[in-house]
């Protein structure tokens, strides 16, 4: 009996952490979609949703409750199947990539040593929910629209990759705990990656943009196009699912940007007032900061074309992030900066 | 093996948590929403109009050719992943001979370019 209890405790704690760390992120998504609507409405002059309770801070949970109630609708010329595991794709990548993502020092569910080779890979497996998507639907405008994300989805893909090939040379090491510690240093801010790599850092801001097709590039649902982009045909939870794994990818990106670029939960001031505040508020406050970005260029850029934005991806984007891999490493080859 | 499942046993047990609660998020509708589905709503969505063929039709081979390009670059990037953690132990042999890999991935990049593949227009 002891020992059965042994095995089964160790489970029930992961279990336990896995939907506490679930739960936490769900609400705090909720947060951030109201927090983006009401950015978006701040910089039109508007006041954005304040009238489910106060500021209207219940907005998100009203929301969830009325897209429970829609009635649920599969086209009949749909494959039920795939069109009905599509979004459960979606909302199941996006939500496992937070396995491996260290929030402070040592809090994180999952400690694997190629951390951010598990991230690359689920946050390339995300393309499948939208191919799947646009296919099972059998109609027009998902079909087009599923192409189109899927290639721009792509496109961006090999720089975000080439992004963290320079970080993996400064930092030598897969462990995403590990690449925060090498940016511990005596300078604080000065001391983090988004400095030395300040072009990679730029790249990284706007293929997170193009990655999670969020606007200026969200011409997966370029409205006067493509009515709703490989969503048109859902509706009720289905299409919630979608946004849901959308803004969940969204902070995927954020909790990246802060844990390759901004230190993830390290201190910007390395000296005791500071050092005193624990790392998960630094690593929320960074966090948001990335967000703020996000939501901010949703609000003042407007839409890119279809050709513009393969031209960034392919023309722009690649060469200069090969070329800075070849510079990072010329650099710390002939300098002997390179971890040993 | 130990270590291995010490690992990544609480990344599979995190993956079964979320499937349960995707799966759940998907199920309740079909349970408590009211249904009344009619052949009009049932229809595909296209504007107003009656669907017309099949919506399953040909497309542009570009983006077949930017699938391509994609498998080709991640497929370059997965091979980087193990060299730039250990490039500092490696010395100059490992650094050239990744330079000159970068250098014949880049003349088939400009190849590619002077071809016309990367022209949306």
């Amino acid at each position: 009996m002891a020992e059965f209890w042994n095995t089964l405790l160790p489970i029930l704690i992961i279990v336990g952490q896995s939907l506490l760390l679930l739960v936490l992120l769900l609400v705090s998504i909720a947060y951030v979609l109201l927090a983006d609507r009401k950015i978006w409405a701040a910089v039109q002059l508007r006041r954005g949703p304040n009238v489910v309770g106060p500021w209207g801070l219940f907005q998100s949970f009203a929301d969830l409750l009325k897209f429970v109630l829609k009635e649920p609708v599969i086209p009949s010329g749909a494959n039920k199947g795939v069109f009905l595991l599509a979004p459960l794709v979606t909302c199941l990548l996006a939500l496992a990539g937070w396995a491996v993502i260290p929030v402070s020092a040592g809090w994180v569910i999952s400690d694997i040593n190629v951390g951010i080779l598990y991230i690359f890979a689920i946050s390339s497996l995300g393309v499948y929910g939208i191919i799947m998507a646009g296919w099972a639907s059998n109609s027009k405008y998902p079909f087009l629209a599923a192409l189109r994300s899927a290639a721009q989805m792509v496109s961006y893909e090999v720089s975000i990759g080439f992004v963290i090939i320079t970080v993996l040379m400064c930092a030598g090491s897969l462990n995403l705990s590990a690449i925060v510690e090498a940016q511990n240093g005596r300078f604080g801010l000065l001391n983090w990656y988004w400095l030395p790599l300040f072009p990679m850092f730029v790249v990284f801001y706007v293929s997170a943009l193009a990655e999670t097709n969020r606007p200026p590039f969200d011409l997966v649902e370029a409205e006067s196009e493509l009515v709703a982009g490989f969503m048109v045909e859902y509706g009720s939870t289905p299409y919630m699912m979608f946004m849901l794994g959308e803004y969940v990818a969204i902070a995927t990106m954020c909790a990246m940007g802060t844990i390759l670029f901004m230190g993830g939960w390290l201190s910007p001031l390395p000296f005791p007032p500071f050092t005193w505040v624990p790392g998960i508020v630094w690593f929320l406050l960074k966090a948001l900061f990335f967000f703020f970005l996000i939501a901010m260029a949703k609000a003042i850029v407007p839409r890119y074309r279809y050709d513009q934005l393969m031209r960034l991806g392919w023309k722009v984007f690649l060469p200069l992030s090969i070329a800075m891999v070849v510079i990072v490493a010329g650099v710390l080859q002939f300098s002997g900066l390179a971890p040993k | 093996m130990n270590e291995l499942l010490q690992d990544y046993l609480p990344l599979v047990i995190f993956i079964g948590v979320a499937f349960v609660l995707s799966i759940g998020l998907l199920v309740v509708p079909f349970l408590v929403a009211h249904k009344n589905p009619d052949p009009e709503k049932l229809s595909a969505y296209e504007c107003g109009f009656n669907a017309f063929d099949d919506a399953r039709m040909q497309f542009d081979v570009r983006f077949y050719l930017v699938a391509i390009l994609f498998i080709i670059f991640d497929l370059e990037v997965a091979f980087l992943f193990p060299w730039a953690i250990t490039f500092g132990n490696l010395g100059a042999f490992g650094f050239w001979s990744m330079m000159v890999f970068l250098a014949v991935l880049t003349i088939g990049f400009i190849y590619e370019w002077r071809k016309g593949a990367l022209e949306w227009d």
